[in-house]
């Protein structure tokens, strides 16, 4: 009976997720006007879905202080509360909300990772496109560093050098961001490559443009494409990378509210029956699948592959 | 014959150089340590006195290469130093940890892999059908999933009801039986992880073939659906699905951290993290450069196998 009863309410989760994307993607429709309004009229409704959960986020981060009922580290209460009117969710490991720390994690988590993933992408793509449109040993040295840094694993790699430097945020920010940069720089130089053969760069070279020009006005705007396509998924993996390191206690430290150490400062309280520790979880997976929708339709659109 | 011994060898060769600077980059990491090794482990407080004794016991005395070249020879010995923490021999403390997380890692491919390889070619036969974009669904979203996730649905739902135990406590005097029981969570856990992916490639490379004439040549024969796909695009489509074993493989490696500290499992994942929490040095670089060897070797493995899988890559030119 439970199982059905859990089935159950994963089809209405699943049904009332879909109505969601539907009804944002008809709101979205009817808010923009031209290209736009096409493109969207097209996606598909998990888009619709990634988009609106994408932008709750976005809102809940930036106005993280009206939403949440108590203060990011104001002890309110006797430690694990259960869920009642007062605490939502009840409190944590040290008498915290719950419902507050997870509103002031999507502030850390997600702002965090976003900065790492701009980051990556500013060095990834700017030594990308250099070693593509220079070439020669600029090109060797570079793909054969990143070749080595690619062969360690990136989690045992970035555990290596937080041991190193210790463990803060601007630290786990540069540690993460040079390792996924790696990654950047091999998509950002092969899709450059494929660029600086066409006629029209040989002409901008015949014209007298600078490397930087070169760079910026004529090879970026034709690769910029794929590498946003990109950009969604290198931050579902930094995410990831980071909510895992937090998970271990080596990424963001306490008392900083942050999803990946809320699940394990409250890890116990599952084995006594309570979900309390899968909230946070649960919200880190239901941004990365939000964002994995919306680049699914992206790259669908970029590459125009019909099923 | 010779052109594929050549070809192994000169990956084989490729891989050891590989390895050889990753060795000088896990061990030159600690010489970019702004300051002083010392200083940093034993704090502002202490006095030159035992920094200076402190830089000795460590060899911090000697030059760099000089340290690297011993820290090398031992490691290919078998010989990793001794931990900064608790003095003991690093060699002692990896030993049997390895050999569970290797068990750990085994384990989850030997469910995984049937498995991944089962609902790819399903999927890829029923193609469009509700099976197939239900599987395809679960896959995507089990990818997105961070592992401490789905390892804390599975406790949530298989160990509370007794069912399985939520911490996987080993040691050698544990029977298999008892130890293929306790481990069953972190393996399942390790097995949903690296199954979306499997599954997907599986599909998209015997998709890829079922547009080309021969398949359709062996359609137009009348074979069933069933038999042109195990017999005539399954073979071909085996050099991308060996490279993403290979890679999912060594992800497992890797993989097994996060799900190690979540079960408490003894391995080798939860005795870097906890030296990475202490500050410990030479057992981070001495795991790290086991786990940088295993991912090296399974990559490797993988560019052998799924060139031997295709006789157009051997004979190339």
């Amino acid at each position: 009976m439970n199982v059905l009863i859990t089935l159950f309410w994963i089809a209405v989760a699943i049904a009332g997720a879909m109505a969601a994307g539907w009804l944002f993607r008809a709101a979205a429709v009817a808010l923009t006007r031209g290209g736009t309004a096409r493109a969207l009229r097209t996606a598909p409704v998990t888009a619709g879905f990634g988009m609106l959960v994408i932008l709750l986020y976005v809102l809940v981060a930036l106005f993280a202080p009206l939403i949440a009922p108590y203060a990011e580290r104001e002890v309110v209460g006797a430690q694990f509360l259960p869920w009642d009117s007062t605490h939502v969710f009840g409190t944590d490991n040290l008498g915290r909300d719950t419902l507050s720390r997870l509103i002031y994690g999507a502030r850390n988590t997600v702002g965090i990772a976003f900065a790492t993933t701009a980051l990556a992408f500013a060095m990834g793509a700017i030594l990308g496109l250099l070693a593509a449109t220079v070439g020669g040993w600029l090109d060797q040295i570079l793909s054969r560093i990143v070749d080595i840094l690619m062969a360690i694993p990136a989690l045992i790699f970035s555990l290596l050098l937080l041991t190193i430097f210790g463990t803060s945020v601007p630290t786990l920010i540069l540690v993460i961001a040079t390792i996924d940069s790696t990654r950047v720089f091999r998509l950002a130089r092969s899709v450059a490559l494929n660029i600086v053969v066409m006629d029209y760069i040989e002409a901008a070279k015949l014209r007298g443009e600078g490397l930087w020009r070169l760079i910026t006005r004529e090879i970026l705007p034709n690769a910029l494409a794929p590498l946003v396509a990109e950009f969604g998924l290198r931050f579902c993996f930094v995410f990831l990378a980071i909510s895992a390191l937090s998970f271990l206690g080596v990424g963001v430290q306490p008392p900083t509210a942050d999803w990946g150490s809320m699940v394990r400062e409250n890890a116990a309280l599952i084995t006594f029956g309570d979900v309390t520790p899968l909230l946070p979880a649960g919200a880190i997976a239901l941004l990365t699948v939000a964002v994995n929708f919306v680049v699914d339709w992206m790259l669908h659109r970029a590459s125009g592959l019909k099923e | 014959m010779s052109a594929i011994w050549t070809m192994i060898a000169k990956r084989l060769g490729l891989g050891l150089l590989t390895l050889f600077v990753i060795s000088v980059l896990i061990f030159g990491a600690t010489e970019l340590l702004p300051g002083d090794l010392a200083k940093n482990i034993l704090g502002q407080s202490a006095t030159p006195e035992t920094v200076a004794a402190f830089r000795r016991e460590l060899g911090l005395d000697l030059p760099a290469h000089t340290r690297y070249l011993n820290w090398l020879l031992g490691a290919v010995q078998g010989d990793f130093g001794t931990s900064l923490a608790n003095k003991r021999p690093i060699a002692d403390l990896i030993a049997t940890r390895l050999g569970n997380t290797l068990f750990l890692a085994l384990y989850a491919a030997a469910i995984s892999i049937p498995l991944s390889l089962m609902l790819g070619v399903l999927a890829a036969l029923y193609r469009n059908t509700i099976f197939d974009r239900t599987a395809n669904a679960l896959a995507l979203s089990s990818i997105s999933f961070p592992e401490f996730f789905v390892a804390y649905i599975l406790i949530f739902i298989l160990a509370q009801s007794g069912l399985f135990p939520s911490m996987s406590r080993v040691d050698p005097d544990t029977g298999f039986a008892e130890t293929l029981y306790r481990t069953f969570l972190p393996a399942l856990t390790l097995t949903l992880v690296v199954t979306a992916h499997m599954m997907r490639m599986t599909r998209a490379a015997i998709i890829n073939l079922l547009a080309s004439p021969y398949i359709e040549m062996a359609r137009l024969k009348g074979m069933t659906p069933m038999r042109v796909i195990l017999h005539h695009a399954l073979p071909n489509a085996l050099a991308p699905i060996i490279t993403v074993v290979a890679l999912n493989l060594a992800y497992l490696i890797t993989g097994v951290v996060v799900v190690e500290v979540v079960f408490v499992y003894p391995g080798l994942g939860q005795l870097m993290v906890d030296s990475v929490a202490k500050r410990d040095f030479p057992v981070v670089q001495a795991v790290a450069l086991i786990f940088a060897a295993a991912y090296v070797l399974l990559n490797l493995t993988a560019d052998v196998l799924s060139t031997l899988s295709n006789p157009r890559l051997i004979h190339r030119k």
